[in-house]
């Protein structure tokens, strides 16, 4: 068991390496071209002037050939976004295989009020497109499978997806799906999100996010129980985080009109608009949403992160305060109270046999951040961290905003133009209220992105490849490396413990109090447990043994 | 219940797929490339199908699975991803040395025509091969057939790649295992040594899917086959193919372009294909079959004879890929075990009538499909419910909805380890294959038995 480190042991063993050094040695492998552009994605982040954040290359193509962990539009727009609503048909129109790998692979949990309620999650469906689909065009097949999708199940929503070859051939799938719509008299509408488009899931976030605007948000405008109502956005419900978090809000009577999009319904996000602020967890996949929903409705926005009990603790206050009511400030202290003393032990049992320990974490585009929190409550520093498809404003702060550019790959990301509905804009705070708010801490559209919570002297790293993985590791030598299932096995290998932050190994929740208690556990585990030390053979360790019976 | 809107009733479906009961063909050629040592497989397409294909096969497997991409943008989508790939090519030379790159396409590269011999003629003429690598490739359009003839597909882009005849015949046999376990691979190569025959399997995973912890990560383990190995196949003796849609491609390829005669024949899982298996090797390479092989042969039968009681009359429903459902229902007919229900989701006729053949002499009418899926499955399981589901992990699903016991086998396999280490094809294998079997359908019986009929001995 490791004694517990003081802090200036744990600063020394991450500053003793020289990050420029390792920086430009990894860079001296690649061809010239390409190192001059993963210079711009690696940056480190290092003592100076503290206001400085440097800038990072982010959301720009990916190298071919270089090993990238990235996955494409179609998966961040129906693997991400709509893939964890239960109640619609999602019907992938291509080959088998996208629909097939989204196929439950991401642990999207759901909870249906009643056993015949609709929960379509468990199902694949796709068109399934053969070569005489490609030659001839797959509309007639896609209609047909609406058809077939409406006569079986009877769903009150369908929605179709694109793949690579659907935008090339030409088929047009909004024209089918307005079609069938007038058709059958229910919801049906398409993305397209062919996996070719943008550089990353990331693209596909965004087309999702526009097409659940546009089709679904703001069909209901029932106005349902609760005096402070909220949409939790950004919240994916991966291994029951959202469970937990519902759990939470529903302690400090905080009522939750929607979430987008772990254990939603389509009917959530059609009435989402009713209510009075959207919190964001996850910056990079639903911010569209935010902004469109305050353009149009008059909602606020605030970031809020609900991994780490600190921080949970922190974004429900952030609630309360912007609700402005003292009943409701006060039971959110009473929730934390009852809940942080249980959390704390388990913190401090942990924290024993984690401190000074040193994590990575490359997740696609918000964990790598915020799972840091939970990482200081165990006395662990992050010594390097990224993202796979993070825009610049995820790691600098979205005051970057105005000086990002759009680039030839992700020019053609459909921007909705959004104006205040005439009837339905209520607009929640004015301005001067918001300020007021602000003034007490609670910052509305604002996130401060992942460097600015990075210690001095760490890596900051977009895009990572597989090569990069490999130094990294053994230049650092962290206790635990975080990413996705592809990483996992290849870290392990090379005898470091992984945790996958994307599928939580199975795992879960982390999220609010409880998920807290789960990861203190399961990284005070992974970090002490006895495997690692079996890895090399009793003989391999003393081999001049060998010959002593031959001898004898 | 997890798939509640499963009706009873069926209705035809011409073109809505529902849970299918195969995938694409990019992932089967991944696996195949995974199987030559030194090998980087390459995905010429947009980047999610590469990091679809290691997600999955990693989740099988449990190991490292890497493979580069040409990480088309809709640029090169339009104007073609000649560039991607040429670049790609130097990165991966460059960056991760491997002896060959092994590409394969998707819909995307395939929709737009890409040719790869062309793109390959041009890497090395701009100097993007280094001397002594390789490139190999093989077309592997998503929306022709399944992950089966991905597979099947690179196989015979690895041959072509390599393969060559010198004329001096090579006392040695080819064997083209088919999509199998590393550990089914390891199997046969075990067979065929016992025999005493020498024989060049490819491609072979073993070893590279099933590797040790030790502390130390290698992007190319010991294993696959080799470069020299796979030049030598123009001059064997004959090829084995075993299972017709992964593995006659190549095989008929070797013996068209190089008089390499091949015998194609089922997957060597259970009783009787085993058995053909033996025979075969044992007719092309001329020798006698040894005393151990006939030894574990007993076993098998031993182990049939003495728990048949339980196997005898029990309704099985399956899915999976043709070349182990063939082998599979021959064998579980062997066992008086009744398949009523076969799907496959990889097209092909031959399937069905090949099903319909050994199944023929049954009491019951089977239904059978290929190029069907998993929702019609469940649909045909509740008309008439069975005693054993067999299939991938997928069927948990239903499994867990209609009760059945249920015995993972076939791609992928998610939830569980075993199958990366222990073989279901031969003689060892069917007795792993009966010992999963009856574990499934023993556990039933303690589970539902009454205390006064609670069995010890059984």
């Amino acid at each position: 068991m490791n004694s517990t480190l003081t802090d200036s042991v744990v600063l020394e063993r991450a500053t003793d390496k020289d990050l420029h050094k390792i920086k430009s040695e990894i860079l001296e492998k690649y061809p010239t071209k390409v190192a001059r552009k993963r210079a711009k994605q690696i940056v480190i982040n290092e003592p100076g002037d503290s206001n400085t954040i440097p800038e990072i290359g982010a959301n720009i193509r990916t190298v071919p050939g270089i090993l990238t962990q990235r996955g494409c539009c179609y998966a961040g727009c129906k693997g991400v976004i709509l893939g964890p609503t239960r109640d619609v048909i999602n019907i992938v129109h291509g080959p088998v295989g996208c629909s097939f790998y989204a196929w439950l692979t991401r642990r999207n949990q759901t909870s249906t009020p009643s056993d015949d309620a609709p929960n379509y999650m468990t199902y694949c469906f796709t068109t399934d497109m053969q070569d005489e689909n490609i030659v001839f065009g797959g509309e007639k097949k896609l209609k047909q499978a609406i058809q077939e999708a409406f006569d079986i199940f009877h769903p009150e929503t369908i929605s179709v997806f694109s793949t690579c070859p659907v935008g090339l051939i030409g088929d047009d799938i909004h024209s089918v799906c307005r079609e069938m719509k007038e058709k059958l008299g229910i919801n049906i509408f398409g993305f397209s999100c062919e996996g070719y488009k943008g550089v990353s899931q990331s693209a596909g976030h965004h087309i999702a996010n526009n097409g659940i605007f546009k089709n679904v948000v703001g069909l209901d405008d029932t106005i349902k129980g609760g005096k402070f109502r909220i949409n939790l956005l950004g919240e994916y419900n991966i291994g029951g985080d959202a469970f937990e978090i519902e759990r939470i809000l529903d302690a400090c009577g905080i009522s939750l009109i929607s979430t987008f999009s772990g254990n939603s319904t389509i009917e959530q996000f059609a009435n989402s608009h009713t209510a009075d602020l959207n919190a964001v967890m996850c910056h990079r996949s639903i911010t569209y949403m935010a902004e469109m929903m305050e353009e149009k409705y008059g909602m606020p926005w605030m970031k809020i992160n609900f991994i780490g009990a600190e921080a949970t603790a922190k974004s429900l206050r952030k609630i309360a305060q912007y609700f402005e009511d003292e009943e409701l400030m006060a039971r959110v202290e009473e929730v934390i109270a009852t809940e942080i003393t249980p959390v704390k032990e388990e913190m401090e049992k942990a924290r024993a046999l984690c401190e000074g320990k040193l994590a990575m974490l490359f997740v696609g585009g918000s964990r790598a951040h915020h799972y840091q929190e939970l990482f200081a409550e165990l006395g662990m520093r992050t010594v390097s961290a990224g993202y796979e498809f993070g825009h610049r404003d995820d790691y600098e702060g979205r005051r970057v905003l105005p000086s990002i550019k759009v680039d030839a790959d992700s020019r053609n990301i459909e921007e909705l133009s959004v104006t205040k509905d005439p009837e339905k804009y209520r607009q929640r705070k004015s301005e001067e209220e918001l300020a007021k708010i602000e003034a007490k801490g609670v910052e509305f559209r604002e996130y401060g992105g992942l460097i600015q919570d990075m210690k001095n002297n760490t890596f900051v790293i977009d895009d990572i490849s597989q090569y990069e993985t490999e130094k990294l590791i053994e230049a650092l030598k962290p206790d635990i490396f975080c990413a996705g299932i592809k990483e996992k096995y290849v870290i392990q290998k090379s005898g470091v413990p992984m945790k996958q932050l994307h599928s939580y190994d199975y795992g879960g929740p982390y999220a609010g109090f409880k998920g807290a208690v789960n990861f203190y556990r399961d990284i005070s585990r992974m970090t002490n447990s006895k495997v690692w030390s079996y890895v090399k053979a009793p003989w391999e360790k003393e081999p001049e043994l060998a010959a002593t019976y031959a001898l004898g | 219940m997890l798939l509640r809107h499963t009706p009873t009733e069926l209705a035809d479906r011409k073109a809505l797929m529902i849970n299918p009961a195969k995938t694409c063909q990019p992932i089967g050629a991944m696996y195949a490339s995974l199987g030559i040592h030194g090998c980087m497989p390459h995905s010429h397409g947009s980047q999610g199908c590469c990091s679809y294909h290691r997600s999955t096969l990693t989740r099988h497997y449990k190991e490292p699975v890497v493979a580069g991409t040409s990480s088309f943008t809709e640029g090169s989508s339009v104007f073609g991803g000649q560039s991607n790939m040429l670049q790609a090519i130097d990165n991966l030379f460059t960056i991760y040395e491997p002896d060959i790159v092994s590409v394969h396409t998707t819909c995307l590269s395939e929709t737009i025509g890409d040719d790869l011999t062309q793109i390959v003629q041009k890497a090395h003429d701009d100097g993007k091969v280094p001397e002594g690598k390789y490139v190999i490739y093989a077309p592997t359009p998503s929306y022709v057939g399944s992950h089966v003839t991905g597979f099947s597909n690179m196989c015979k882009g690895i041959v072509s790649g390599f393969a060559e005849k010198t004329g001096e015949k090579l006392d040695q046999v080819n064997i083209i295992p088919g999509f199998v376990e590393p550990s089914d691979m390891e199997e046969i190569k075990r067979l065929s040594s016992e025999m005493g025959v020498k024989t060049v399997l490819f491609p072979d995973t073993s070893g590279i899917l099933n590797g040790p912890q030790t502390g130390k990560y290698h992007m190319y383990p010991k294993g696959g086959t080799t470069v020299e190995e796979m030049k030598s196949t123009g001059d064997s003796m004959g090829t084995i193919a075993l299972g017709s849609f992964a593995s006659s491609l190549a095989a008929k390829f070797l013996d068209t372009k190089f008089k390499v005669p091949c015998d194609i024949l089922e997957l060597p899982i259970g009783l009787p294909a085993t058995d053909r298996f033996i025979d075969s090797l044992r007719k092309i390479a001329g020798v006698n079959v040894p005393e151990s092989i006939t030894r574990e042969r007993g076993q098998l039968v031993d182990v049939m004879t003495d728990m048949q009681q339980y196997f005898y009359g029990k309704k099985v429903a399956l899915f999976g890929d043709p070349d182990q459902l063939i082998s599979l229902t021959e064998f579980l007919v062997s066992l008086d075990m009744i398949p009523v229900h076969i799907v496959t989701g990889t097209p092909g006729k031959q399937f069905a009538e090949t099903i319909q053949a050994i199944t023929k002499d049954l009491p019951v009418p089977v239904n059978v499909k290929a190029h069907g899926d998993m929702f019609l499955l469940h649909q045909w399981i509740k008309n008439t419910p069975v005693d054993l589901l067999i299939g991938n992990t997928y069927g948990k699903y239903i499994a867990r909805d209609e009760d059945i016991p249920f015995v993972r086998h076939g791609f992928p396999i998610l939830d569980r380890v075993g199958h990366s280490y222990f073989p279901t094809v031969g003689y060892k294998g069917g007795l792993r294959l009966l010992e999963k079997i009856l574990g499934a359908l023993l556990d039933r019986q303690d589970r539902d038995a009454p205390e006064e009929s609670f069995e010890l001995v059984m």
